[in-house]
Order: structure tokens, then sequence, then C-alpha cells
């Protein structure tokens, strides 16, 4: 009994929180057209966001693309067509490894530093200083964060995906010998404009959720040390699953 | 100093129409912990007034109130004649254009340098030509003598320093009242003598009004034209600093001179002390 009331609590939880962080949502919608005017905040988190993010996102990029080729290459060579390794790489790339990779990362550096910020803010007072400066946290701190972020996201998802087809040419054909010609004709006969198109939505979405996730939890956070601790973690793990969950119910839509 | 005549000692003023602030019977409570019941406070125009108390007795909530973070569960908060709690979200900001407020821990904006926190309220209220701005902002951090501090981050300024510009950035709009929360609290003598000395003279240069929450007797009895005590939700006392230091009240007494123990118990509530030790009490 105890265990049910408990599970019932926790669903109770569960069910607020996300009514909370809905209508967290639409307040950032009919914010964010106001907040367009002021282009100079937005730019300065794109920069903050994306910008600061694009070491991690290139190396992790050029990683992935090295490790996609090394065993694509593998799994290829055992039907006799590793010249398909380039069509194979980007669809992976364009069309999964790219967007769902890129939000990951982009959760855990530049999601991790906005619900650190916001909380910090909270926690020494810089959001109610603001209050009281007749200044609204929401328009001027807030939206242009999470517009900041959303509009990184798909940029960064591209660089991901460049960088690693770069990986997976320097694997593939610089060090497994595929053929050059074959390696890039085979890729642009095969991928077509909607799986760019595919890639391209992803990473929108993916964009607004993780910004969404991270600005709620830092705005949210309890203004103590353990409060902004607690919100930066929940902002990972939550990214990390809603990230996941998308992707499954996107490409079940557009497959 | 004031030219108003105070109020007897221990007696709660009602508001007068010459009130910049007021509290009305105001009630409220946190998670169903009263933290007022019933309590009348009148803040008059172009006084220091000092709301002081022991830790915990909601002095902070109350300057939320007056600025409107908070709303009450009873009774009127009046600020500048307008009932904070039934004014619009437009309303309140105008409000609040007319108020400054100093954080206990300065609250400057971490990712703005010294000029631009105090320019914050100028280029978000205001579409002025930098040349003026830049005037005004030297200005003001030249009052509160960090004119050369300008170009410093919020991270560089010792705790002092933090709060004198958070002091220029609260008076950049020429406020009508100017309120404090614990304006001394972990400053250096010095530092908390220039502070001191700063709400005073900010207050008569200007013409303000100013509310300073603190529970550092000995600085705000200098200032002070009227002081409040809060215990227990309401008001205990009220006077000039030299009725309060006169105040028959024990919690005043105990309060004015810094008692460990009296009416405010040094002990937490717990058992008796030989019966626990005997482990017959089942706590820990």
């Amino acid at each position: 009994m105890d265990l049910l009331t408990d599970l019932l609590a926790k669903l109770r939880g569960f069910l607020e929180r996300v009514g909370a962080m809905t209508r967290f949502f639409g307040q950032l919608l009919w914010l964010s057209p106001g907040a367009l005017l002021r282009f100079r905040l937005i730019v300065e988190q794109v920069y903050n966001a994306g910008a600061l993010s694009l070491v991690i996102i290139m190396t992790c990029g050029l990683f992935v693309g090295m490790v996609l080729g090394l065993q694509g290459h593998d799994l290829l060579q055992r039907f006799g067509s590793e010249d398909s390794l380039g069509t194979g790489a980007a669809l992976a790339l364009l069309k999964e490894l790219g967007p769902v990779i890129t939000a990951l990362l982009f959760a855990g550096r530049a999601g991790t530093a906005l619900a650190s910020e916001l909380g910090l803010m909270r926690a020494t007072d810089q959001l109610s200083a603001m209050e009281i400066m007749a200044v609204d946290p929401m328009k001027r701190v807030v939206v242009p964060r999470f517009l900041g972020g959303a509009i990184s996201m798909p940029l960064l998802t591209a660089v991901f995906i460049m960088v690693g087809l770069f990986g997976v040419q320097l694997v593939g054909v610089q060090l497994l010998g595929v053929d050059q010609g074959q390696f890039w004709s085979q890729m642009r006969g095969a991928v077509e404009l909607d799986d760019i198109r595919e890639g391209l939505i992803k990473g929108v979405v993916f964009g607004i959720a993780c910004s969404l996730i991270a600005v709620f939890e830092g705005y949210n956070a309890q203004p103590t040390a353990e409060g902004v601790g607690r919100a930066t973690t929940r902002t990972v793990v939550i990214s990390a699953v809603v990230t996941l969950v998308l992707d499954y119910i996107l490409t079940a839509l557009m497959l | 100093m004031s030219q108003h005549q105070a109020p007897a000692a221990g007696v709660e003023p009602a508001a007068v129409p010459d009130d910049i602030a007021a509290l009305h019977d105001v009630d409220y409570s946190i998670d169903g912990k009263v933290i007022f019941r019933g309590i009348r406070i009148g803040i008059r125009r172009g006084d220091v007034t000092a709301i002081m108390g022991p830790s915990g007795t909601g002095k902070t909530t109350l300057l939320r109130l007056i600025t409107g973070q908070l709303r009450p569960d009873a009774g009127r908060v009046v600020v500048d004649g307008r009932d904070v709690a039934r004014l619009g979200r437009r309303d309140l900001y105008a409000l609040r254009r007319r108020m400054g407020m100093l954080f206990q821990n300065g609250a400057l904006l971490t990712d703005l340098d010294v000029f631009e926190n105090v320019a914050f309220p100028l280029r978000e209220h205001a579409r002025l030509p930098e040349r003026i701005v830049r005037n005004l902002v030297l200005t003001k951090l030249h009052a509160v003598g960090l004119r050369g501090a300008a170009q410093l981050q919020p991270r560089q300024l010792s705790g002092g320093m933090a709060r004198r510009v958070a002091l220029a950035r609260a008076i950049i709009m020429d406020p009508q009242i100017l309120l404090y929360d614990e304006p001394f609290a972990g400053l250096d003598p010095i530092s908390m003598g220039v502070v001191m000395r700063l709400i005073r003279s900010l207050n008569d240069a200007l013409g303000i009004s100013s509310i300073v929450v603190t529970h550092d007797v000995r600085e705000i009895s200098q200032i002070a034209d009227m002081s409040y005590i809060l215990s227990d939700g309401q008001v205990v006392a009220s006077g000039t600093p030299r009725e309060l230091h006169d105040h028959p009240s024990p919690i005043v007494h105990q309060f004015m001179e810094g008692l460990a123990d009296g009416p405010v118990s040094f002990h937490y509530p717990a058992p008796d002390l030989r019966e626990q030790l005997l482990d017959r009490t089942g706590a820990k």
C-alpha cells in the first residue's frame, strides 16, 4: 500500500513537473518574438552555447567518424562492398548519429552551463535584483539563452556531421584504401534531400528540447549549492532521455 | 535627521498620509509557518527606518512584501499610496522603477563589469545617448567612491566594494525609496563605516526614504531616525534608537544588549538533558 501511495505521489510529481515545463515553454514562445528585437543578446548566447561548444563537437565528430569508418569498412568488407562506405556513413551521420550525439554533447556542455548559470543567478539574488529593477528576467535572461541554444544546436549538428564525414574519409579512404572517387560519388548518388531534412529537423527539435530543459531546470533551481548541483544533473539526465525518446518518435514519423 | 515627532516607544504608530510605505494588519505565512500576524508598520517619508529583530523573524520577507515579490495573505501593503498586492504587472514594474534595493551580497550581474552593472537599469529603461549614460554612471560611482573601479569585474571586488557598486546601481534611476537587506553583514569595520555613512548621506542628499533591515544594533542606531523590532511575527517595539535602548520590554532589552538568553531562548526546544543523557527519552 505504501509502495502504491509512493508511486502515485511520484507520478503526480512527474505530471506536475511536465505541466510546469509545458507552461514555461508556452511563456518562452510568447516572449520570443519580442526578444528577437534585441538581437545582440541572442548573438551573445549563440556564442556561449554554440561557438564555445565547437571544439568538443568537432573533436567528438572526428572520432565518431573515424570509428564509423573502421566499423563500416569491417562490416562492408564482409559483403565485398567497401565502396559503399561513404553512403552508409553519410546516412548514419545525417539521420541518427549527428543529431543525437550532438544533442547529448550539447546537453553536457552548453546545457549544464546554462542550468548552472541560471541556478547561480537565482542563488545569488541576481534574478530577484532584476525584478526589483523592473526588468523581467524571463525576457532579459531566459529567452535569449533559450533562443541562443535552440539556434546553435542545428548549426552544431551540421558541423558534427561534416567533421564526422571527414573522419570517415580519413580512415576509410586514406587509411584503409577505399577508392576516393567511389566513396564520394556513391554518397552523392544515394543521399537525398529528405535525408538532410530529417537530420536538420531532428537537430532543431533536439535543440529546442535541450535548451528548454536547461533553462527550465536552471531558472527553477533551489537557491542553494545543492539545488544548483541537482538542477545541473537533472539537465543532463532529462536531456539525454528526452533526446532518445524524441529520436524514436521522429524517426518513426519520418521514415 | 528627521523633523518628525517619534511616537512613544512600544506603541505601533498608525500609518499616516505622509508615509512612503506602510503595512496595515498584514498576515503572511510560508508552508503553514506564520511569519507575520497583523503586523503594522509605517515608513515615514525622508527617514532612515530600521527594521530589526532576531534571525528568522521575517525581516527580508518584509522587504519582499514591500517590493511586491510576495503578496500578503491578509492586510494591505501600501507604497506611495498604492496597494502593492492589487497592482497589475505593468503598474508594479512602474512602481519598482521608483524603488532601489541593496541585496545582502550585492547581487551584481556576474557577466557584466562594474560600469555595465550600474548602467544596467538605464540601458533597460531609458534610451539615452552613450555620453549621458557614461556621465550618469560615473557620477553615481563617484558618489560611492568607486569611479576608479568602473572597469573591474564583480569577481574582483571585495564584499564591501560589491555592496557599494550595488548601491550605485540602486540609485542610478533616482528612486524615492531605497531598501537595504542586511547591508552590514560580513563587512570589516572600515567597510561597515563607509556603508553606514553612505546610507545616511545618500538618504539626505537625494531626499529619499530608506528602509534598512539589519541586526547590527550599534551601527544602525547611529543613523536611523526610527526603528522597529520584530519578533514572533509582530512588532514588539518601535521608536527612536534612544527610546528603544531604554525600553522596558525584556525581549527588546535582550536584543539591544545582545544577551545570549532571555525571552529568545539560547536552547532549541529539547528534552531534559539529564533524562536524555540517561537514555530515558528515546531521543538520539
